[in-house]
């Protein structure tokens, strides 16, 4: 390729830059869910990563692409991570891998590898396992319950029996099932949260640390101008106020808008999955438009629908749109008028 | 009657290059909602394979008695006419399989293969000729439907030919995979089968590439016998 003539400007930013620094961005997560929950996560980081950087390498190879460059971008490293933070951290180790296969395999490279794929990698191993395997993708493990490493590496290893009483409810799933029978026997859903708390004074059983020290990586990231505040601010001010205005109407049967953006994967959601530069929007406007659809959407299929948590269902659905959305908002042309006129 | 050649080439088209579920993309409703097992899968394919040889006979045989200007309504008719026998045959004989594919017996009708026969090729060709791409079309629909059904209930359950004792009575599926395998659910629904469906034409394409590349190589290799530069392949 020849050289272009000066100046040259470098662009501080590469790809393989950008992931590191959303990895660092998702450590400090990490640390306090192990911490509540045991190693098992670290393990599940551990079997993704290596699941994914395999998947990787055999697919470059099967497309005949340069292995060492490409799997030097981290990106896989990011899915990875991604794929173990949302599974279940005691889910079996084939249950993580089919993840990371739908996410590098099937999401990411039949489509064309890094910059092509039209769905987020790491929501679309959710979306496919959570539809294959629901009752193993909604065994969260009961907080407060911290299982010794070795035995946590044998449910996950498949050597010891999976034992129903370590899993439990996770708050979002309390709420569904209360709001669905319409009947709450605690009396209303904050009295109910009250009496699953173990750590947690508002989301419910630790959920409230962990999608905190997301919040502090997303703001990192925002620190390091890795993602625009478009998206995470889009996706946390529609979901507060959808579910303020639901709170509102019916306080005993809805529960409110802080338990919502600190519970399930919200945090996650708005930083770290919805601001993925290859899937979601391009332009500002859009961008806003993506996050308050995520959002909403988040919302109402968490609350209404079947499945525990809707952020990966919401992400997959405003994917569909990113492309139509760009086309309607698009900024306007430096020196033409807004319908496209020159001025 | 009709020469080999003609044979080979309308066998050819059904079952390979012109597949009604691989490279036509026809019919894909059927194909898609009752392909969970092989035996709902290869009973639809048989049924939509005997209506596609009486229709494009039938056709054929009366194609210069039909009015050019509604040949497809009077099509639509002689087609519906068949689906309705085909009906009554299978709530007779496979009653409880009969009920399972419902509405997609009756639904035959619609079925864009059928008439795109019929309209393609029956309503231009002879009898002999129209019922044997009836046939070969239903022959390539029938393996297509019989791969895709068996593809998903093996990903979906580690079973093959659930609900055999339906069509064959005291026949057993078999089970392939051990007890313990947990069953990829996702296959068994709607989303499996065109994720399945999309694997299946990327493996045809794939193959018909690799065909086409051997046999340019080939003539390639005849119109240059001996170039001087080139060396044997070692």
């Amino acid at each position: 390729m020849p050289t272009p003539s000066s100046p040259h400007l470098r662009e501080a930013n590469s790809i393989s830059r950008i992931m590191r620094l959303v990895c660092a961005a998702l450590f400090p997560g990490i640390v306090v869910y192990s911490a509540l929950i045991g190693p098992a996560v670290l393990a599940q980081i551990v079997l993704a990563s290596v699941a994914a950087l395999f998947f990787e390498a055999v697919m470059l190879k099967l497309r005949a692409m340069p292995i060492r460059r490409f799997l030097g971008d981290y990106s896989a490293l990011v899915t990875a991570w991604l794929i173990a933070l949302t599974f279940p951290p005691l889910s079996p180790w084939w249950l993580t891998v089919t993840g990371v296969f739908f996410a590098i395999v099937v999401a990411k490279h039949l489509y064309g590898g890094l910059g092509q794929n039209p769905f987020n990698p790491a929501m679309i191993a959710f979306a496919a396992c959570i539809i294959a395997f629901p009752a193993l993708m909604s065994e969260w493990p009961a907080q407060g319950l911290m299982l010794p490493f070795e035995q946590q590496l044998e449910i996950i290893f498949g050597f010891a029996p999976r034992i129903d009483a370590l899993t439990a409810a996770t708050p979002l799933d309390v709420i569904k099932t209360a709001l669905k029978n319409n009947a709450l026997r605690a009396g209303n859903i904050q009295e109910l949260l009250m009496s699953q708390n173990l750590y947690g004074t508002f989301a419910g059983r630790g959920w409230e640390w962990v999608t905190m020290t997301y919040l502090c990586g997303g703001a990192f990231l925002l620190a390091m101008g890795v993602i625009t505040w478009h998206v995470p601010f889009a996706f946390i001010t529609s979901m507060a106020a959808i579910s303020a205005l639901c709170w509102l109407f019916d306080p005993g049967r809805f529960s409110d808008p802080l338990f919502h953006l600190f519970s399930g994967g919200a945090m996650l959601g708005a930083f770290f999955i919805a601001t993925d530069p290859v899937s979601g929007c391009a332009t500002p406007r859009g961008r806003l438009i993506f996050g308050v659809g995520a959002g909403i959407l988040a919302y109402l299929i968490r609350v209404f629908g079947v499945f525990p948590d809707g952020i990966a269902f919401a992400v997959l659905i405003m994917n569909i749109c990113a492309p139509l959305i760009d086309r309607y908002t698009q900024p306007t042309v430096f020196g033409r008028r807004a319908n496209g006129r020159r001025s | 009657m009709m020469n080999k050649d003609a044979f080979k080439n309308i066998a050819w088209n059904g079952l390979w290059r012109q597949n009604t579920g691989l490279v036509q993309l026809l019919g894909l409703c059927p194909l898609l909602a009752i392909s969970v097992n092989t035996v709902n899968a290869v009973m639809l394919a048989l049924a939509t394979l005997i209506v596609m040889a009486m229709s494009n006979a039938a056709i054929a045989l009366l194609r210069r008695l039909i009015p050019h200007e509604i040949r497809i309504p009077v099509f639509i008719l002689i087609v519906a006419s068949l689906v309705t026998a085909i009906d009554l045959l299978f709530n007779a004989w496979f009653h409880e399989l009969y009920i399972i594919l419902g509405i997609f017996i009756p639904l035959i009708v619609t079925n864009c293969i059928v008439l795109a026969r019929v309209e393609a090729f029956a309503s231009k060709h002879n009898p002999f000729a129209a019922t044997l791409d009836g046939i070969f079309m239903g022959l390539g629909l029938l393996w297509t439907l019989a791969l895709l059904g068996a593809l998903r209930e093996l990903i979906g359950g580690g079973v093959l030919l659930s609900g055999i004792d339906m069509v064959t009575p005291g026949a057993e599926p078999l089970r392939i995979l051990p007890e313990t395998y947990p069953g990829f659910l996702l296959a068994a629904l709607p989303p499996g089968a065109f994720i399945l469906l999309g694997c299946l034409i990327a493996a045809k394409n794939w193959l018909s590439e690799n065909e086409k590349r051997k046999t340019q190589a080939r003539s390639a290799a005849v119109a240059l016998p001996a170039a001087p530069e080139e060396k044997p392949a070692a």
